[in-house]
């Protein structure tokens, strides 16, 4: 296990925020997405079914 | 019920702690085995006498029994699910830890107290055992982890039963939880009393104890997302995202953070895997990760399912509260190098904790925002209830401390703010504010639901408690604000003659009128505390104190 410290930093300050950053759009576009209204609705009223 | 293999483990348990004992390789690890001895060999007596001995597979008794109806005596209690009926829902283990977040709330609260006092009046620090040095990690683990903790425990287990319409999975395992997490306390808190400590902030418990407490939380993480596997509803609801997240990155921090190596197999000591600006920057990841996932994510779990219930209307948007936790848990993850200005750490990591903590204020407020407007269109309800007062200006507290911290985190004013008591206002805020008031209004909430009660004991009580606990708190964080930032211009003051204008000691002797006031504005919130506990204690028995309803019987004016 040789971790060498400048080339992780490279790594983590270029293709891994690149698909950190990717991953949070695609999941704010998920959530977005045309549609997604209904699902929401539904999902807001699951605490309200139960006692 | 049989509890015979979890007595014989405990009693094994004990006796392994007697060992400990004898075998110790320093003083404090003696003190501690012999504590957690005595705490085993009690839970042995106590499981001992609660072992149903009327099974089939015992020898009978002398006596002649008549045949059939023994085994069941102890064992099925009718279930307590409300409502639905169709999933009986564990909710004994709810039961207790609502009744350990109100006992570990006071103590954790009344100690806060007594060490404001000690630093207002030094000779109340009571050597060695009492001492400030000691007193305070047990004052924050027992607020931090005893108090929120086992309300974020009880809740998570009652609201992810609620919303996945499942038994909690792993049957007695969610009683190792509570009672192993209970365990976890106790030591943590003797072992601070007795001079145990890591020296790491909001980590203290030395490293026995926390490979205890990784055990708990792998328990915990199984039953929830055991519970989440087994769920009848298609949609797994946002609390439980928040509360899992919550789960998960505890279990990360904790066992990055703790990794060490113990001096002796047993003995209490022992030094961190890292050292010099990377043990540091370790801490405060950790520390700072503590309050964005186990002071915020966990309890903004409880915000998503509470506030709903108690307003009785969905929360105000569902998919802005999905954005709220994708952003908030990318965003909350590298805020921890602003506890670390102004020091070895490099540059570029201290600006990249500022940034992040800037950007965290957004999606702060959007959780702000969407648990606020759960109430629009039902802002009456405020007038007459209480419980939902309290969930309100807990938001609010929320809000307000969530703009405080980024704003702190930004270098130039943390050049003023920070090592002052303006941070200890600001952690108040949050803790007392958010923390505290979310907790409070899950308790009331739950009280009458867990036992079957109509209603509270009183709503007038809830409401005393509600004006005692904010102006408690606005007393705290008012006074903390004057103190921390007179103390930060005191001791930044140059003279013409370019040297330091005043001693540390000046200032610590112009901060003591604040400290006698900080002091009385936590004894206002302990006596709240001590109000819910009669409430919660008067509901449990099933008393209704007869009063006057909230908000008057006022009559409503025809419109003209």
């Amino acid at each position: 296990m040789d971790f060498e410290y400048q080339a992780m930093r490279t790594f983590a300050d270029s293709w891994g925020l690149v698909a950190m950053a990717l991953f949070f759009l695609c999941a704010v576009g998920f959530v977005l997405r045309p549609g997604a209204r209904r699902a929401a609705d539904e999902a807001a009223a699951i605490p309200l079914k139960e006692d | 019920m049989k509890f015979s293999t979890e007595t014989m483990l405990v009693g094994l348990a004990a006796f392994l702690a007697l060992l400990g004992a004898g075998f110790a390789a320093d003083q404090p690890f003696r003190q501690h085995a012999y504590v957690l001895f005595v705490v085993l060999a009690l839970a042995t007596i106590f499981l001992m006498r609660r072992i149903d001995f009327s099974g089939d597979k015992m020898i009978p008794l002398r006596a002649d029994r008549p045949a059939g109806g023994s085994g069941e005596a102890a064992g099925a209690r009718p279930s307590a699910a409300g409502g639905g009926g169709s999933v009986a829902y564990m909710d004994d283990v709810v039961r207790y830890g609502v009744i350990a977040t109100v006992f570990w709330g006071i103590i954790g609260f009344l100690v806060g107290v007594l060490i404001a006092s000690q630093l207002a009046w030094p000779d109340l620090n009571l050597q060695p055992y009492l001492n400030f040095g000691r007193l305070r990690p047990l004052h924050t683990s027992a607020v931090i982890f005893a108090f929120g903790g086992n309300a974020l425990i009880a809740t998570s287990f009652y609201v992810v039963q609620r919303t996945c319409r499942a038994r909690l999975f792993g049957g007695n395992l969610a009683w190792f939880v509570f009672w192993g997490y209970q365990l976890f306390i106790v030591m943590a808190a003797t072992g601070y009393v007795l001079g145990i400590t890591e020296g790491r902030e909001y980590a203290e418990p030395e490293w026995y104890v926390d490979l205890w407490l990784t055990i708990v939380w792998v328990a915990y993480l199984v039953v929830f997302l055991g519970t989440l596997v087994r769920r009848k509803e298609p949609h797994i609801y946002v609390a439980n995202w928040f509360y899992l997240s919550f789960i998960v990155t505890i279990a990360m921090l904790h066992v990055v953070n703790n990794l060490s190596m113990p001096v002796s197999f047993l003995g209490a000591k022992s030094y961190s895997a890292f050292s010099g600006v990377q043990d540091a920057l370790t801490q405060w990841w950790y520390g700072h990760n503590a309050v964005g996932f186990f002071l915020t994510a966990g309890f903004l779990g409880m915000m998503y399912y509470f506030v709903p219930k108690q307003a009785n209307r969905p929360v105000y948007s569902y998919r802005l509260s999905i954005i709220h936790f994708w952003a908030l848990i990318f965003l909350y993850i590298w805020a921890g190098p602003h506890h670390l200005h102004y020091t070895a750490l490099p540059d570029w990591a201290q600006t990249l904790g500022m940034v992040f903590s800037i950007m965290l204020w957004m999606p702060s407020w959007g959780g702000m925002i969407n648990g606020l407007m759960t109430l629009s269109g039902a802002w009456d309800k405020l007038r007459t209830d209480p419980v939902l007062r309290m969930m309100v200006i807990s938001i609010a507290f929320y809000g307000m401390s969530t703009f405080e911290g980024p704003m702190m985190s930004i270098k130039s004013v943390n050049s003023l703010s920070h090592y002052t008591d303006w941070t200890i206002g600001h952690v108040h805020s949050g803790a007392l504010g958010w923390v505290g008031m979310i907790s409070f209004g899950a308790v009331y909430h739950l009280t009458p639901k867990l036992w079957q009660r109509e209603r509270l004991y009183s709503l007038r009580l809830v409401n005393w408690h509600f004006w005692l606990a904010t102006l408690g708190i606005v007393v705290y964080a008012a006074v903390m604000w004057v103190s921390g930032i007179m103390q930060g211009l005191m001791w930044r003051e140059y003279g013409e003659d370019g040297y330091l204008v005043y001693s540390f000691a000046e200032t610590v002797a112009a901060m003591h009128p604040y400290y006698v006031m900080r002091m009385l504005g936590g004894a206002m919130y302990l006596a709240g505390a001590l109000i819910m506990a009669f409430n919660v204690y008067k509901t449990i028995r099933g008393d209704i104190r007869r009063e006057v309803p909230m908000g008057g019987t006022q009559t409503l004016q025809p419109a003209e």
